[in-house]
Formats: structure tokens, C-alpha cells, sequence
């Protein structure tokens, strides 16, 4: 029985085809995906990594509802123009807490992995109300309508728990509190302010769309742009002791 | 079954269906009163009036129905091909609206006014739009339809089920239906190419699960004693899928009443399912379903058997086997860890090996007909789309390697590459199966014109051209650009002068998607029109034999 006649065992019984298909396509998928659940050099061990506040994970849902993803990265690799453009290389650790990652393909406008606190609020809100007003030759599309809209308050909760449930470490104090701490962030006079830094430290508390009222869209995306890549302090970093 | 009773009565597949629609209308009218946010009241409230009609279009047909169609007809198997119809309409319908969404973004990028600043129509929500629309749509609709057409052919047997085709193609358009209007409202969960929400991502896999079981079942009851070789890689393309639907997709939801959910993977292992997902929706969606496509309609055109057996075996097992370990070649320099990123790009550069395997069994297959070229314009659409097919088989490889992934990746020549593939491999054997399909299915002697599909050949070559040389000049201009260093060692380019560079070549891309979108319409009148007034012709179903 020659090689070729053997191979007709596929060709004439199809469910003996399907186990071979199947078997065939497990492997790569299996060899390459499982290790990164199990290998503890994954994801490195870094001082400052915290969940979202309730303000940045709403702000977080507005940057994946309008697909900002499509045109910026969050993922600076580590080339040498890279890091002098927007600052250290990414590590796997800043986004252990990203359900889903946001690392993007494609840079039509510049990475933002690193975009927290290298502008003012107000340049924040002023860009997305109109790219154009600050930035002459850009392409990005405006965003006006988001200071229009309030965050909804009652499911904050709700998207707190439900990010436990796929493993954010969020405690039952920030849970029960997560209306409270949404509220706080935005308005620096709010008297919960010192209670959400407890419970988030380093985040800030800063009325991010400069105008008074419940927290809008533009409150919660520019409170998530100005965080992004601010958890890790670089200076601490230990680089030698991650190495992979 | 006995189709000569006439004591006519209603099959389980109708009852159990009828039940369960009825149910979910009524439970989805349910969560349109209890829905959390408006996107997904209006997701209930269509699928409600969705499931009513399927109540009263099941009921329709049984009492419009004598009996339940005989498996053949005359000693010749009588073939199921209403719902093909249906979906070959479908793909034709996408196909337009995808191609037409592509070009307003792409001038989007060159004229960012036509944003309109309005949430509904600003380039990120439009953009899942479109590559769904030509992918899943329109690319989906022609496997489905040419993989329920080959299938029947090559077993010589009825398609297997009676609701079922119907319930595969109507369910499957749903879906799109569900997933091109959630993006407009905001609802995604920013997987690429697997943006859809949960309740349709749990959608898709019913219907998918029933696509398998109508082409599985239909092999199983074969005439013929060989599975068809086309076969087993539309097998490879509905089984694979599945796996990696599941795999990509698993999300808590924040509400069951409402669309936003979170993904059960998070940051570095997320990105590795995504990008095996996302890349194997390119081997299996956009490759193994297209071979298929290749090793039926390219001998059946040209009348001349497969070249080599044996290399169709060679490259099925290889293909699947190799394609499954390319994902990672996305992720290069990233957070990911390096061994990943090393396979990645090793198994990636093998894979051009039973790509071009592939390539070279499609086009030998002309050996003895080459002089058809000259005659026959949807042939030649199908012989190019195969030359595509080598030339993007090439250039992924060589771009899935380190040093040209840190220049080309986050760039448009990955924007180039990808429509390189999608608009001349993938597009044109889509073209070339449908011009032969309409008229197999409408049994007419031939096309409308052939005139037409040389129009369309050259205006969409033109356009392909146009869009891939202005891609790749920007694509590495822009990477150039940005590791660019004065004599000084400062960076030469600001970001913003990298986008002002794009401007030229923008246009020119957009200038390629239209003159692409217009061949589309030519070949749209053109079906339209033999459909119509084309000559009939009585079909002898005779199916392809194996070569052997």
C-alpha cells in the first residue's frame, strides 16, 4: 500500500477527515497559546499596575465604542525611534488589567500608550472637539458630541463586577463605592475625593472636561487618556530583572 | 420519507422551528421592554419581528407546499438551489455596499470633513463596517453559496436537510444584518474582525454549527465514493472558523438585557487569541474557503482535471497545518514574548512554501487550455486571482519577518498587503465563481455579456493596481519616515508631517477602491441582466469526477 493510497482513508470517510482537520489545527494553537497562561515570565513584575477607576473604564468604553483602536496603537516597541517618540517600550504588565487589549495595527495617528500627561485637559477636550482647531493637518474625525452625553451612572457598578469576573482584582469596597468614585474623580471639590484616592492611589481627581454638572463622556475618555502609561514609574523599573 | 403520500403533514424541523421562533419573538419583545440601552432594545425589537416572520414564512410554505421535495427526480438527484440563490443575490448586494463603505473611508482619510463629526459616520465605527461587509458579507456569502452548490455537485446528491439550508443562509445574512448595524450604533467589542457583541457572536454559532451539519450531512449520504478534494478544504474553512470563534470570543456580559460585555482574555494573552483568530480568519475564512472555490470552478471553466493529485493532498495538510502558528507575526516587538514572536515568524515564512504549492496546482491546471485566456474574460479572472494569490502569499511572508515587520507594521503596507489579497485574490475568484455560478443556477447557456466582464476585469485590475502601489509607496515612506534621524541625531519628522506625507497617496487609494466599486457595478448589471433576458438551458447534472 503505497503512501498516496493510505491517504484515502481521509478522502472516504469524513468524520475521519474532520478529527484529522481538527487535530491538524490544534497543535500551533495549542503551543503557542497555553504557555502564556502558565509561564511566569509572561507578564513582569511591576510596582503600580491598579484596575481603572470607575471614570477611566467608562472613558475606556468610549475610546473601544468609536474605534479609536483603528488608528492608534498602544504599544510602543522597543526601536530606538520608538522610545524617544513616545517614551519607554510597552510591557505585557501595563495591560494585564485591559479586557480587551488595545494595542491596535495600525498608527494613522501617533501611539498613545504614553499620551497621559504630555497635554492639558483642555488641549484634550479642545482636540476632540475639533482635531483641526490644534492640529491643522490631522485626519482624525471630532468628537464634540461627546460632552454631550452624561456616563451612565447606574451600570458602573455592574461593569465593576462583571470585570471581577474575568479576573480584575477589584476589591468590594470599590465596587460598592463605584457611583461615589465616578462622581469624585470629576469634580476636584467633591467631598468622596479623598476616599477614591485611598481606594485608586495615584489616580487623580480633576473636573477633566472643564465644565461643572455629572461626568460626561468627555470627563471619562480624557480622565483614561491622561492615565494611560503613568502606572509604572520607569525610574524604579528593574529592567535586567524581567528579562525574557 | 415518502414522497408519493398525500396525506401531508408537518415535518419536525418545521414544528420544532415554528416553536422556537415563536418563543424567541416573544422573549425578545421581552427585552425590549427590559433593555439597558437603546442599541440593543433596537437589537431586540428586530429580532422579535425577525422571528415572527420566520414563523409566518415556515407557515407559509407548508401550506403552499405539496410535499416535501424528492431527493431525485428522473434517477438525477434533484439539487436543493433556492437558498444558493439566495445567498450568491446576497453576496452580489454586500458586495457593493462593502465596496462602497470602503471607499468613503478611504477618502475619509483624505478629506477628514466627511466624517461629519457625527458618531454614526465617523471612520471608527465605519471601518468594522466595511471590513466585515466585504469579509463576512460579501466573501461569506460566496463560500456559503459556492460551498452548498460544490457540495451537492461533487456527492451528486440533494443538500442534505430541508429547513436547514434555508435557516443557514437567512441566519447567516441575519447576522451581518445584526453586526453592521451594532457597529453604526457603538456596539463592538474592538477584536478586529470579530467585533460583533455576545448575543450575535452566540448567533453565529448556532447558525455555523448548522452550516456544518447541512455540509457534513450531504457529504455523509455522497454518491460517490471520494470526498471531493474542493471539499475538504470548505471543511477546513467551516471547522476551523468554529474553533476559532469560540476561542476569540468568550465575554462576560455586563447585563443579559443589555450589548457591552468583556472578554474573558485579557492584554497579552488576549492579543495572541486575537491575532489566531485574526490571522487564520485570513488562512480559513479568506484562503481555505477560496482554494476551495479555486479547485472546483478553475478545472470546471478551463475543462481540464486538477493538475496534481497529490499536491492538492501536499497542500491541504500542510496549509492548515502551518497557517494555524502564523498568528504572532501581528505582535512583533511587542509585549509579547519573544519565543512566541520567533514561531510566529517561522512557521509564517514556511507557510509560503504550500501557499505557492497551491498556486502553482491552480494554475497548472491550465496546462493544454492556456489559449483560453485569450477567449474567456472569467477565466482570466480566476487564472489572475490565482496570480494574486502567489503575490500575497509572498509578500506576507517576507513581511512576517522581524526586521521588515519593525518598518512596514503600524503602516499602510499592511493596509496595501491586505487588499493585495482581499481585492485580487479573494475579490476576483469571488467574481470569476459568480459569473459562473448566476448562470448555472438560473440555467442559462451563459453570461449577458462577456464583453461586460472584460470591462470589469481591467476597471477593477486598474483599480487594484491604483490601491496597492499607492499603499506600499506610503506604507514605507511612513515607516521611513518615522525612524528618520538627523545628522544631529534628533528625529527628522514630527508625526503629523508623516500624515501630511499620505495626502497624494490617499487619494490615489480612494481612486483605486472607486474604480473597484464601479467594476463591481458592471458585474452587478451584468448578472442582473442574464438572470433576466439570458438564453435558458436545460442543465445535465453531471458532477465533476476525482482525478485519479
Amino acid at each position: 500500500m503505497s503512501f498516496w493510497s493510505r491517504h484515502q482513508i481521509f478522502e472516504k470517510n469524513s468524520i475521519v477527515l474532520i478529527a484529522g482537520i481538527l487535530v491538524v489545527i490544534a497543535i500551533g494553537g495549542l503551543v503557542e497559546i497555553t504557555p502564556l497562561f502558565y509561564l511566569k515570565s509572561t507578564i513582569e513584575k511591576v510596582d503600580g499596575i491598579r484596575p481603572y477607576t470607575p471614570l477611566e473604564l467608562a472613558g475606556r468604553n468610549v475610546y473601544v465604542r468609536e474605534g479609536c483602536y483603528l488608528c492608534h496603537s498602544q504599544m510602543v516597541r522597543p526601536l530606538r525611534d520608538e522610545v524617544e517618540r513616545y517614551g519607554h517600550y510597552s510591557l505585557a504588565a501595563e495591560s494585564m488589567y485591559d479586557h480587551p487589549f488595545q494595542w491596535g495595527s495600525k498608527r494613522t495617528g501617533p501611539d498613545l500608550a504614553r499620551v497621559g500627561g504630555k497635554y492639558s485637559d483642555e488641549w484634550h477636550v479642545t482636540h476632540l472637539n475639533n482635531p483641526r482647531a490644534i492640529v491643522p493637518q490631522s485626519v482624525m474625525p471630532g468628537y464634540a458630541f461627546l460632552s454631550q452625553t452624561e456616563v451612565n451612572e447606574a451600570s458602573v457598578a455592574g461593569h465593576l463586577r462583571t470585570n471581577r469576573a474575568v479576573g480584575v482584582p477589584y476589591t468590594d469596597d470599590q465596587v460598592a463605592n463605584a457611583i461615589a468614585d465616578l462622581k469624585a474623580q470629576a469634580d476636584p471639590d467633591n467631598a468622596g475625593v479623598d476616599a477614591f484616592t485611598k481606594r485608586y492611589p495615584k489616580a487623580v481627581a480633576r473636573n477633566f472636561d472643564g465644565k461643572a454638572g455629572a461626568p460626561t463622556e468627555m470627563d471619562a475618555l480624557v480622565a483614561y487618556l491622561q492615565m494611560l502609561g503613568t502606572l509604572v514609574d520607569f525610574k524604579l523599573y528593574n529592567e535586567k530583572a524581567n528579562l525574557r | 420519507m415518502n414522497p408519493s403520500s398525500t396525506a401531508k403533514s408537518m415535518t419536525l424541523g418545521e414544528a420544532g422551528l415554528v416553536t422556537v421562533f415563536s418563543l424567541t419573538a416573544f422573549l425578545c419583545l421581552l427585552a425590549v421592554a427590559m433593555a439597558q440601552d437603546t442599541a440593543f432594545a433596537f437589537h431586540a425589537a428586530l429580532s422579535s419581528a425577525a422571528s415572527l416572520w420566520a414563523v409566518i414564512a415556515i407557515g407559509n410554505r407548508y401550506f403552499a407546499r405539496p410535499s416535501l421535495p424528492p431527493q431525485e427526480i428522473n434517477g438525477r438527484p434533484n439539487y436543493n438551489m433556492g437558498p444558493i440563490k439566495f445567498s450568491a443575490v446576497m453576496s452580489v448586494i454586500w458586495g457593493i455596499a462593502g465596496f462602497a463603505v470602503g471607499l468613503l473611508i478611504a477618502s475619509q482619510l483624505a478629506w477628514p470633513s466627511l466624517n461629519f463629526d457625527l458618531p454614526w459616520t465617523s471612520f471608527g465605527r465605519l471601518r468594522p463596517l466595511h471590513t466585515s461587509a466585504v469579509i463576512f458579507a460579501f466573501g461569506g456569502n460566496v463560500l456559503i453559496a459556492s460551498s452548498l452548490y460544490v457540495v451537492q455537485k461533487t456527492c451528486r446528491v440533494r443538500l442534505a436537510g430541508d429547513l436547514a439550508p434555508w435557516f443557514v443562509v437567512i441566519g447567516y445574512n441575519y447576522f451581518i444584518l445584526v453586526a453592521g448595524t451594532g457597529y453604526l450604533l457603538g456596539v463592538t467589542q474592538s477584536k478586529e474582525y470579530a467585533e460583533p457583541e455576545w448575543y450575535a457572536d452566540l448567533w453565529l454559532t448556532i447558525v455555523w454549527v448548522v452550516y456544518l451539519l447541512v455540509f457534513l450531512g450531504t457529504i455523509i449520504k455522497r454518491k460517490e465514493p471520494h470526498i471531493f478534494v474542493a471539499n475538504w478544504f470548505y471543511l477546513a474553512f467551516i471547522v476551523t472558523i468554529a474553533v476559532l470563534h469560540l476561542g476569540n470570543n468568550p465575554a462576560v456580559p455586563v447585563s443579559v438585557f443589555g450589548s457591552k460585555s468583556y472578554v474573558a482574555w485579557a492584554g497579552v494573552q488576549d492579543a495572541m487569541f486575537q491575532w489566531w483568530y485574526g490571522h487564520n480568519a485570513v488562512g480559513f475564512f479568506l484562503t481555505a474557503g477560496f482554494l476551495a472555490i479555486m479547485y472546483y470552478f478553475i478545472p470546471k471553466r478551463a475543462e481540464r482535471p486538477i493538475y496534481s493529485y497529490r499536491l492538492s493532498i501536499i497542500h491541504f495538510w500542510s496549509l492548515i497545518f502551518l497557517y494555524i502558528w502564523a498568528g504572532p507575526h501581528h505582535l512583533h516587538y511587542t509585549a509579547l514574548p519573544d519565543w512566541a514572536q520567533t514561531l510566529g515568524m517561522t512557521f509564517s515564512i514556511m507557510l509560503w512554501m504550500p501557499s505557492w504549492g497551491g498556486m502553482i496546482n491552480g494554475l497548472m491546471t491550465l496546462s493544454g487550455a492556456w489559449d483560453k485566456l485569450r477567449t474567456d474574460p472569467v477565466l482570466r479572472m480566476l487564472v489572475v486571482s490565482v496570480a494574486f494569490y502567489g503575490m500575497s502569499t509572498f509578500e506576507g511572508p517576507m513581511m512576517s519577518i522581524k526586521v521588515v515587520n519593525s518598518l512596514s507594521h503600524y503602516t499602510d503596507w499592511t493596509i496595501g498587503h491586505v487588499h493585495s489579497g482581499a481585492l485580487g485574490w479573494v475579490g476576483f475568484v469571488s467574481f470569476g465563481a459568480l459569473y459562473c455560478l448566476i448562470p448555472w443556477l438560473w440555467d442559462r447557456k451563459g453570461l449577458y455579456s462577456l464583453k461586460l466582464v472584460n470591462w470589469h476585469f481591467w476597471t477593477a485590475t486598474i483599480g487594484i493596481v491604483l490601491y496597492i502601489s499607492a499603499m506600499w509607496v506610503s506604507g514605507i515612506l511612513q515607516g521611513l519616515m518615522w525612524r528618520a534621524y538627523t545628522s544631529l541625531g534628533f528625529l527628522e519628522y514630527s508625526f503629523i508631517e508623516t500624515v501630511e506625507a499620505m495626502h497624494p497617496f490617499y487619494i490615489i487609494r480612494a481612486a483605486g477602491g472607486g474604480l473597484f466599486l464601479i467594476g463591481s457595478l458592471i458585474m452587478a448589471y451584468n448578472l442582473w441582466m442574464t438572470v433576466r433576458v439570458g438564453e435558458a438551458e436545460v442543465q445535465s447534472p453531471v458532477a465533476l469526477q476525482p482525478a485519479e
